[in-house]
Order: structure tokens, then sequence, then C-alpha cells
């Protein structure tokens, strides 16, 4: 089987693979193309990296394979379900769950509070107006757990809001990962981390894509290398090269559209 | 460890919330209020003041809890108050029954309001339940069951479950205050459910809570339509309390009013409500026998509120007291 086979040549193959994909996405604003003719093909278990220089449309395309935006154009298919039309909470009930370049989090709640929102959806709690907010203890053990994951024990009756910025992700990525999604799409997760709470993110993130697909947009380009399977490098809305990250770093392309871009 | 040294930078959190002995005692003092005040005094000015709070404590349930400011709770209000009287007056329904027609008609009308405003946000949401106010404020005009510009007088109090007689004033006030403590405990227990929590967490980042899979429209619809009924609930007991529905209880100015009473006392406060309720009652009905303007003196005290205790008066206390801890 080779990697390039185009999926019309081989569907059986691709339907077995490819977890989400999207074709011909394009999305305009006001007659400016921050996503054109993109193609996606998100590989069932892998960890996929969307990079590429500010302004490429990196989110854009999160937001449009989460439906927090709909596509001037194209198609998104998930488990072999068009899911171009739905909404974004759909979206997340079927396992794709996306996380915020702005980090997003619940600022008045607790860090477990913020935990426990996710955990109460799937279930019963999420609607239950009668039953006092004790009831949410039995979220507890899974919810430390979570919180510990990602080194926040120590926060964990701490307001969201007065966490630094790059424990506000931390406490995202926890989140996120309490509803067991399918799939994660992670913009910059690392961003605002210290130095030293890097590795252990990344870390985290390989060890939470073991049996699930992860897409992540990262600046970092170490941890693109260190942690990604594949690579997508988007410029003006457009794809400029794939494949794994040897192959793409040593585009020459790349390499322009990174000049004086590379940080560290 | 990197853990530990940030650890110490933040503040000390505040110990894992519950019922604090501040809430306990708050409670025991607000129910010896509650029973002790018919005597102290006049009752029907302190039913007046517990339908309104409740109408407070309902309108913040939606702005205070889940962020969704309605400009038009005076029909939900109004709304009930006239179904409730209509309904005693023409059909002879006990007072029990009239109310629970009049709440009804509020939730009824709540979810059609609420399906209509919800998409919007902000502002628009502000402005939709303006309109469709406004639009039902045009038909308690128009027709005819509602007595026009009279409104319905004369509502008979009647018996409470056939036996206990609304006529008498004692009585009366007892069942108001129920009605009232029945509403706010639903309240205050609707805000700390895990439903509860959700409204919460809509009101912090919305975009988040749909990102990890809430309907949020089911939720905001949820709150709208349980705010509307409690609405009705205030607004229908008051229409026996004052034997009156008229279309004062249905105009904008009444909506304008309950706002004015939340931010005042302090939103997504659970007490704010019925302390901006005693103020403002307090006030217009001391204005009314003086010579001043009472909606001049209301607005000035509202912006300087506004511009001096942001959090209202029961926020402001609260954050004074969580500063000193
Ligand atoms: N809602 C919007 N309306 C108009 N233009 C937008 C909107 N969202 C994004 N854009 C534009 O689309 C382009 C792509 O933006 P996008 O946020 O997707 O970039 P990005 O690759 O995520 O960049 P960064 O690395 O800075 O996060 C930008 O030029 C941006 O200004
Ligand atoms: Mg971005």
């Amino acid at each position: 089987m080779t990697q390039t086979a185009p999926a019309a040549a081989a569907p059986a193959a691709a339907a077995t693979n490819i977890v989400l994909s999207a074709t011909e996405l394009t999305k305009e604003f006001k007659g400016f193309l921050a996503v054109n003719n993109v193609h996606l093909s998100i590989r069932e278990g892998s960890i996929h990296a969307l990079i590429g220089p500010n302004g490429a449309g990196k989110t854009t395309c999160f937001n449009l394979l989460t439906k927090f935006l709909q596509p001037t154009r194209g198609r998104i298919v998930f488990r072999g379900e068009d899911i171009t039309r739905l909404k974004p909470a759909e979206i997340a009930r079927r396992g794709i769950v996306r996380s915020f370049q702005i980090s997003a989090v619940f600022p008045n709640l607790s860090v477990l509070d913020n935990v426990r929102i996710a955990l109460q959806r799937p279930g019963r709690l999420a609607t239950q107006f009668w039953r006092p907010d004790t009831a949410l203890n039995v979220l507890n053990a899974r919810a430390e757990e979570l919180v510990e994951q990602v080194g926040l024990q120590a926060f964990i009756r701490h307001q969201a809001g007065e966490l630094p910025y790059g424990r506000k992700r931390a406490l995202e990525l926890a989140t996120t990962l309490a509803l067991e999604p399918d799939v994660m799409l992670l913009d910059e997760p690392m961003a605002g981390m210290a130095h030293e709470d890097i590795g252990q993110i990344a870390a985290l993130i390989r060890r939470a894509a073991v049996g699930r697909t992860v897409v992540m947009v990262e600046h970092n380009l170490h941890v693109v290398e260190d942690l990604c399977d594949q690579v997508t490098v988007l410029q003006r809305g457009e794809i400029l090269a794939e494949g794994n990250y040897d192959s793409v770093s040593r585009d020459p392309r790349v390499r322009e559209a990174y000049m004086g871009q590379e940080d560290d | 460890m990197a853990t530990q040294t940030a650890a110490t930078a933040v503040a000390p959190a505040p110990e894992a919330k519950g019922t604090s002995t501040r809430t306990i005692a708050l409670a025991i003092v607000g129910l010896l209020i509650l029973l002790a005040a018919p005597f102290v005094i006049y009752p029907v000015f302190v039913m007046k003041v517990l339908c309104f709070a409740l109408f407070a404590a309902a309108f913040n349930l939606l702005l205070g809890y889940v962020g969704l400011l309605s400009f038009g709770h005076a029909a939900f209000f109004g709304g009930a108050a006239y179904i409730c009287a209509y309904s005693i007056k023409a059909w002879n329904f006990p007072p029990e029954i009239a109310i629970l027609a009049g709440t009804l008609f509020a939730a009824a009308l709540g979810a059609v309001i609420g399906y209509l405003a919800i998409r919007r946000q902000g502002i628009y949401f502000a402005m939709i339940t303006l309109a469709l106010s406004q639009m039902f404020f045009f038909v308690c005009l128009q027709a005819p069951f509602t007595g026009g510009e009279d409104g319905i007088q004369g509502v008979p109090r009647g018996k409470l479950l056939g036996f206990i007689d609304l006529g008498d004033s004692l009585a009366m006030y007892y069942f108001v205050a129920a009605v009232f403590l029945f509403g706010f405990l639903a309240i205050w227990r609707i805000v700390n459910s895990p439903f509860g929590n959700i409204l919460k967490a809509i009101r912090e980042n919305e975009q988040r809570a749909i990102s990890l899979g809430y309907r949020v429209d089911h939720y905001k619809l949820g709150a709208f339509v349980i705010s509307a009924a409690l609405t009705g609930l205030a607004g229908a007991v008051k229409a026996i309390v004052f034997q009156l529905a008229s279309l004062t209880d249905v105009g904008w100015q009444m909506s304008g009013e309950v706002i004015l009473m939340t931010l005042l006392g302090g939103i997504g406060t659970l007490v704010g409500p019925v302390a901006g309720a005693a103020l403002v009652v307090s006030l217009e009905n001391y204005l009314a026998t003086s010579s001043f303007p009472v909606p001049v003196v209301i607005g000035t005290i509202f912006v300087a509120c506004v511009l001096m205790f942001r959090r209202g008066i029961v926020g402001e206390i609260n954050a004074f007291l969580d500063r000193k801890k």
C-alpha cells in the first residue's frame, strides 16, 4: 500500500485508515480566502501536526473541522459519515473534541469543577436541576486523576481564572481528555508554557494519543519533530507540503516560508 | 519543583464551597424576619416586596447565572397576573389553581419567547425579548378579557385549598411568604445543582461549553422557561394580593424595574435581587407620598450605584467579606 495513493483509487484502504478527512475545504471571509481548497486525511491513531506561519489558516481549519465555522465549500467526513452540516456540539458528541488557541477555561469555576463540567456531559448528571451539586462528587476521583495527569493537583481548589497562562492550557487539556475523545484537535497546546513543562505536556499528549487520534497546531518544531507522525504545512490558506517531519523539513518551499520564523 | 514554587505564588484558594456558617446564619435571620415582618411592618407592603423579590430572583437566574439579559420579563409577570385574575373572576378558580394556571401560562409564553430569542447574543437577545414582550403588551391592551386601561379589578382572594380564607391579611401574608420561600429555594437548588453547574459554564465560556458537546441552546431555553415560570408565579400571587391585574404589570417599565432591582442588589448573588427589590419598593412607597418625581430619584440612585458599586449592594458586601478573610 502506498501512502500517496489517492483516496479514489483505493477507497477500501482509505476507509479503514482515515478517521477524519476534508476535501476541498474552503473558507472565505468577505472575499479573503483564509482556507483555500485544503485536503486533509487524518489517519487513525496518528499524531498529525498542522503547522505554518501566522495567519496561515490553521485555526480556521480547526474551526471548520469542528464546525465552529461553516465552510464556504468542501466536505468533511468522520468515520464515513458526512459531518459537513452538523452543529459544533454534535461534532463534539461524536468524539471530535477541540481546544482553543486562546486558552478556554471556565474562569470563575475551580480547577476541579472545570474538569467535572466535561465529565458531567456523557451521563445524566448534566440536566439534573433538582439534585444538590454534591451529586457531582461521584466524579471527583476521575477528575482528580485527570488534574494530576497534567500536574495541577496543587491547584485543584483554585479558581481557573487565577492560574498562570501555561497552567490554564494544562487544565484545558485535562478537560478535553476528560471526554475521552476519539479525535483531539489541540490548537497550540504548549503556547505560553514554561520550558520545563513542555516536556511533561508532550509526554502527556503522547500517552493520551494511544488509542486516539490527535491533530495539533504547534509552532515549536522540536515538539512537532518529536511527537508527530504526519505534518501538514499551510501557507496563506493552502497546503504547501505534507508528509513526515523529515521530508517536510527538507522541502525548500517550507524552509523559505519559515525563514525568520523558526524561533528556538 | 516547578509545581510547588508556582503553587505558593498563587493566593491560597478558598476552601471547598458548601453551606458555610455565614450562609446558615443568614438563612436563620432571613426566616425570622419573614415570620415576624407582618407584626412590625404593614403586611401589604411586605407582600409587595416579596412578590417583587421573587420576580427579581427569577430574573437573576437568567441574568446572573446564564448571562442572558432579558428585557421582556414583564410579559411573564403581567401575563400570569392576567390569567390568574381572569380565571378567578370569570371561572371561579380557587386561588391555588388560578396561580398554577398563571404560572403555566408564563412558562408556555417563556418557551415561545425564549425559543425565538435564544439564538441571539447580548444586546440582540435583549432587543428580541423587548420586542416580543411589547407585542404581548399590545395584545393585552386590545384583548377584551384584560379590561383594557382598567385592568381586571376587584379580584376576590378566595379560599386557599377551600378552607384558608385569604381575605384575612395574616393568612394572605403567610401564604405569600410560603410561595416566596418555595420560589427562592427552588432557585437556590437549581443554581447549586448539576444543571446549574452547566449554566455557569455556559455563562463563563459558551464556546468552550459547546466544544465539550453541550447543546447550549437547550440549557438556555430550559433556564429561560424556569425563569419565566417563577416570574409568572410572582405575578399571579401579586394579582391576588392586590386583587388587580393591569397594564402596569406587562409594560416595558416593569421589565426595566426588575433589571434595576437585580443590578442594585447584586447580579449573580442569591440575596441580591431580594435586597434590590426591597430597596426599590421601599423607595417607591416613600416617594409616592412626597413631591419628588419617582423615576428621576430612582434613576439617579441607579446611576450612582452603577458607578460606585458595580457588584450591587450584596455583591459589594460579599466582596468585602471575602477580602477580610
Ligand atoms: N472571523 C474572521 N473574519 C475575518 N478574517 C478572519 C477570521 N478568522 C480568521 N481570519 C483571517 O484568516 C487568516 C487565517 O487566520 P487563522 O487564525 O486561521 O491563522 P493561524 O494559522 O491560526 O495563525 P496563528 O498562527 O497566528 O494562530 C488570518 O489572516 C485572519 O486574519
Ligand atoms: Mg491560530
